[in-house]
């Protein structure tokens, strides 16, 4: 019997690779939702692209046929020298297996009012129902921390014609993981949109609130006061152990985990946002908070659980965004400020929200990592590209067998390439087959 | 005010008993069509002239939109003061205005209050309409900057099967029934249009010059609107620009100019872009009349269209995928994109739906094939040609039916031998069998059988042939079926069907034996054309491919029905270089592709798991690749080798995989 407590993105995927290997019974366990969802298109949901049932990825038939059985409880405690789970209920379930994955959630600094009506993070489904209930009908927000959900709870409140106030931490928007350029771009879209205002380099000190204990403004630390009928709070987010409290499992700010994504008690592993690793892999955060990673990290336990110990081993990072109008993707290391050895190239379209941002060693030219904004990229050519050490000229004279946008679309690789050879004096070629060539050959 | 709004559904996505019953009542619906076309063909009647006539159209259709209503209830809201009002500005409110003032003119014509000034009521109506779609449009799109424009598109009323997708569903679908069945009912609505056709042809409007130029219209401001709502997105702006201007000038103006000059052929009949069996209209008597009888015109009219069925359309399939045709020119795909597009999020993404689509389309494709062979028979033959049994005597009974009992016989028992645990039944099948056999062998020993009088089939009692119709029917249900499952190399269950099918042959054998029929069951070339254009053409084609775009989405014809749709379909997926092309492992399952597939397509299934999406009903909108925010798909044309590899990418030196 395999256990898995939490159905997000790893656990599901734990779920759906042990069943390809295995006979196991498998239950996945949710307060949540009984169903498997997308998180990241919870904010669809709510400015009306998509219904609920639409973030569902699998029919409750896949379930039943798959033998996964779905159970929707609150686990309460672990006792991992009886096997056993405590369900808030009182109810208990034996495991010989478990699996770990309670995902994040939103971070709270003690702020005053934090917990106040009207004040909520932008992570689960009950955060969503509790966001539509207290945005009915209201004229302005205040969201707190400028980065991936901050900016997407943005775009859905202006849906509602609600005005938003912004407050980010830093000067730059998401500066702690974007270059400045590419902070800067994104910051110039930003300010192209009515109804939203950006503060920048402010924070909250408390949340102000009424004799019903809502929310009705904001203090900054500046000691500004904004109006406000809501309060989003998307200042990041951290790992969701409450569920192994007053267990012997060790932790930190997640569930600590080694490269096979044991736990220290035997048999029970953890996966996604909620674990930690005690040796970080190198050049890699302990804790990885993206949808790829979980996705990864269930697979590779999977492996482990049906017998054949896998370690966690990723491969070049990648990721992707959008915000607002702005696609965004990144392949190989990018970082925030450049590293000694580093050397970069900027491409910034004059009037097009399209950026690409490329990274190389200066010495060898070995091309480390790009950020592409406004122009769709191909996972599998950069990927290639950084397996093979390949340098910045090979990867910007083949850049358009890289781009992946739709069909007609305007095409920037050779402007990128003339800048780039008139700023370090190179004389890259582009490299590109005709359309019509595309047509009949490979 | 109930809210518009509510994260509902988890458990309801099972199939309730309401759903259950509004399926039965859709079939019912459907029923009463096939009934129509059965007393038409048995009573050798004219529709118009069957008593009660206008009860079995509205009846029958009324069912289904009724069936429809409690398959999908759960899934809309029924709000009159939808979130499209509360949310939207000064602008697209003025622009409804208008738009719903020319409709109000529009409808006063249908409702044939309008009787004069003629001219100024049809400018006023269409002008009117045409300005308010464009203010509605720059009211929606022009204050935002180009990127997706999908908010409120599940709270509002009409796309929603709110209250007003239902208003708009049901005027639809009554305005196809009255320009198919009763178009003496839109007389002043028809006159309305006068002007215009004296304009174009010198001559008075018919229903069909109406319904052309209502048709080309929408296409026009309606694609202006799509275009300008993807403003961001070449892909779709010069697909646009394509399907209207093909709508423009080849449906629309060419016919018509050639109509002044030329005997009027009916409406699709130089339409250069439609392509057989599309068209099925390609293989009746009187378009090959014309063609032999018009000279260089009508000789150049049929080799195009035998070119571009065997040649353009499986080279261009091959080459880019059938997008060509149904996105990029088709008329029926023309409407869908641009007056459609609002309810592509509509179509149903179940698997189960799937299931029902690969089935109808291809049982389509069955249709046109036999009503062509029929059409085209008595054309080059000079003879009626039916589509029938033998004729029976006794002699020929008795061999038949014997070889069909040995048949079945064999069938049944070689089913029913892996059984181990029921050998009575395999003993008493193969004496069934060896009986059958036996009798076949003493008939062929003894030629001098008495020969049954022959008995004229038409003495035959209505209620009799009315059963074998409906036997007939189930006949051939069982025998696609007996195919389908032979493709997919279900042996058991193959030959259960195939027996069961013989048997039912056999049945129907004897019981005509008994009526003395001279045939068991035909159907002559004329009425099989009929039953076509009737059940496919307008039933299906037009009312509920067009009607119930508000309902079930806008692609339900070219999805579940179009042969032509069906025949490229199967060069895409066998044999052709286009794909929808996954990205690597960027997908995040967000759903925005599945949702916004019109054709039902559960394109997340596929790019979550790095696989590329090859399937046969891809029109190639472009759409899921426009939605995705995570640039993880995109429309390509490219080698075969490899088009339908899962091959997840290979993110790690170690050759892990990532799917």
């Amino acid at each position: 019997m395999i256990v898995i407590i939490g159905n997000g993105i790893s656990g599901v995927t734990a779920a759906r690779n042990i069943r390809k290997k295995s006979d196991d019974a498998i239950t996945i366990i949710s307060s949540e939702s009984k169903y498997f969802f997308s998180r990241t298109a919870l904010m669809y949901v709510y400015m009306g692209h998509m219904t609920f049932e639409h973030t569902q990825p699998y029919e409750p038939h896949f379930w039943e046929k798959n033998r996964i059985e779905l159970l929707q409880n609150h686990v309460e405690s672990i006792e991992s020298n009886k096997k056993e789970l405590r369900f808030s209920d009182g109810s208990k379930m034996k495991y010989d297996s478990l699996i770990i994955a309670t995902g994040s959630k939103p971070n709270k600094f003690g702020w005053k009012g934090q917990d106040s009506k009207r004040v909520h993070g932008m992570y689960s489904k009950q955060d969503l129902e509790n966001i539509e209930k207290s945005t009915k009908g209201i004229a302005s927000a205040v969201i707190v921390g400028g980065g991936l959900i901050g900016i997407e709870l943005a775009e859905m409140l202006l849906t509602r014609n609600i005005e938003v106030h912004f407050l980010v931490r830093d000067n730059g928007f998401w500066s702690e993981v974007l270059p400045s350029q590419d902070s800067q771009l994104i910051m110039d879209h930003l300010e192209k949109h009515h109804g939203l205002r950006m503060y920048y380099e402010t924070e909250l000190d408390e949340v102000v609130t009424n004799e019903n204990d809502e929310a009705i403004g904001v203090i900054t630390k500046a000691g500004r006061k904004i109006e406000c009928q809501f309060v989003g709070l998307t200042a990041g987010v951290s790992p969701n152990i409450a569920v192994i409290e007053g267990s012997s499992i060790e932790s930190n700010r997640g569930i600590l985990v080694d490269r096979f994504l044991r736990t220290s008690e035997a048999d029970i592993y953890a996966i996604g946002d909620c674990a930690e690793f005690r040796e970080p892999l190198p050049g890699r955060r302990p804790i990885e908070q993206v949808w790829y990673t979980g996705k990864f990290m269930g697979e590779v336990v999977s492996e482990t659980i049906t017998g054949s110990p896998r370690q966690y081993n990723p491969g070049h990072w990648f990721n992707s965004a959008k915000f607002f109008e702005i696609e965004y993707q990144t392949y190989g290391d990018v970082r925030a400020i450049l590293a000694e050895d580093e050397e970069e190239f900027v491409y910034r379209h004059a009037t097009e929200d399209v950026l690409l941002h490329f990274v190389f060693e200066k010495e060898s030219h070995k091309f480390i990592g790009i950020n592409n904004f406004g122009i769709r990229m191909r996972h599998p050519v950069f990927n290639d590209w950084l397996l093979n050490n390949a340098t910045i000229e090979e990867v910007l004279s083949n850049l358009k067998s890289a781009n992946f946008d739709p069909e007609f679309y305007t095409k920037y690789e050779s402007e990128v390439v003339a800048e780039f050879n008139q700023k370090f004096g190179a004389s890259v070629a582009v490299n590109a087959p005709k359309w019509w060539q595309k047509i009949i050959s490979h | 005010m109930k809210s518009n709004y509510s994260i509902v559904g988890e458990e309801s996505q099972k199939l309730s008993v309401f759903k259950k019953i509004g399926i039965l009542i859709f079939i019912l619906g459907l029923t009463g069509l096939i009934e129509l076309i059965r007393i038409s063909i048995i009573d050798k009647m004219k529709f118009e002239d069957i008593e009660h006539y206008e009860w079995y159209i509205f009846g029958s259709f009324g069912l289904q939109l009724l069936g429809t209503f409690l398959f999908t209830y759960d899934r809309h809201h029924f709000s009159i003061k939808s979130a499209y009002l509360k949310y939207s500005n000064k602008i697209q409110k003025i622009g409804l205005a208008i738009s719903t003032l020319g409709f109000g003119v529009f409808s006063l014509a249908w409702a044939g209050l309008i009787t004069s000034n003629h001219t100024l009521f049809l400018w006023l109506s269409m002008g009117l309409m045409g300005i308010g779609t464009m203010t509605y449009t720059y009211g929606s799109y022009a204050g935002h900057l180009k990127g997706i424009k999908n908010n409120y598109v599940m709270f509002n009323s009409l796309t929603s099967r709110g209250i007003l997708g239902w208003i708009a569903g049901i005027v639809l679908t009554l305005f196809y029934i009255q320009i198919y069945w009763f178009p003496e009912s839109l007389e002043s609505l028809i006159r309305l249009f006068d002007p215009l056709a004296y304009l174009f042809t010198g001559a008075a409007a018919g229903q069909w010059f109406v319904y052309g130029t209502v048709y080309t219209f929408l296409i026009f401001f309606l694609g202006i609107k799509f275009i300008y709502k993807y403003r961001h997105n070449r892909y779709q702006i010069i697909r646009t620009i394509s399907v209207i201007f093909f709508q423009i000038v080849f449906a629309y103006a060419i016919p018509h100019i050639l109509e002044a000059f030329n005997d009027y052929q009916g409406y699709f009949a130089k339409d250069l872009k439609n392509i057989w069996p599309l068209n099925y209209g390609f293989v009746e008597s009187y378009q090959l009349d014309a063609m032999q009888n018009n000279g260089v015109s009508g000789t150049f009219y049929f080799v195009w269209g035998l070119v571009l069925f065997l040649i353009i359309t499986p080279f261009l399939t091959y080459l880019v995928g059938k997008r060509w045709y149904c996105s990029w020119v088709c008329g029926c795909g023309g409407l869908a994109e641009t007056a459609g597009d609002s309810f592509r999020h509509l179509s149903s993404k179940k698997e189960s739906s799937w299931k029902i689509e690969r089935w109808v389309i291809h049982l389509v494709m069955v249709f046109v094939l036999v009503m062509t062979v029929g059409a085209l028979w008595p054309y080059f033959s000079g003879k009626e040609f039916e589509l029938g049994f033998m004729t029976i005597d006794q002699k020929g009974f008795f061999y038949t039916f014997a070889t069909l009992l040995s048949l079945s016989g064999i069938g049944l028992g070689i089913l029913f031998f892996k059984r181990k645990h029921n050998m009575l039944l395999i003993g008493a099948l193969l004496l069934f069998a060896l009986l059958g056999f036996l009798t076949w062998a003493y008939l062929s020993f003894d030629p001098k059988i008495k020969v049954k009088d022959q008995v004229n089939m038409y003495t035959l009692k209505a209620m009799t042939k009315s059963s074998v119709f409906y036997s007939y029917m189930v006949l051939i249900l069982v025998v696609s079926g007996g195919l389908f499952f032979f493709w997919r190399r279900k042996k058991k269950v193959l030959l259960l069907i195939a027996a069961i099918a013989v048997l039912v042959l056999a049945g129907l054998l004897t019981w005509s034996f008994i009526e003395g029929a001279e045939e068991v069951f035909s159907f002559k070339s004329k009425s099989i054309k009929k039953s076509y254009g009737f059940l496919i053409g307008a039933a299906f084609a037009g009312v509920i491919g067009v009607g119930f775009y508000p309902l079930l989405g806008n692609r339900v014809w070219c999805r579940f029905g179009c042969p032509m749709a069906g025949y490229m379909g199967l060069f895409q997926r066998f044999k052709s270089r286009f794909r929808i092309t996954t990205n690597g492992a960027q997908c995040i399952s967000c759903g925005n592709c599945s949702t916004y597939c019109e054709q039902g397509i559960d394109v997340r299934a596929y790019a979550q798991k790095g696989e590329n999406i090859v399937r046969a009903s891809c029109v190639g909108c472009g759409v899921c690749s426009a939605v995705c925010p995570r640039g993880v798909l995109k429309l390509e044309n490219g080698p075969e080798e490899g088009r339908f590899d899962s091959n997840p990418l290979i993110v790690t030196k170690d050759g892990v995989k990532l799917n």
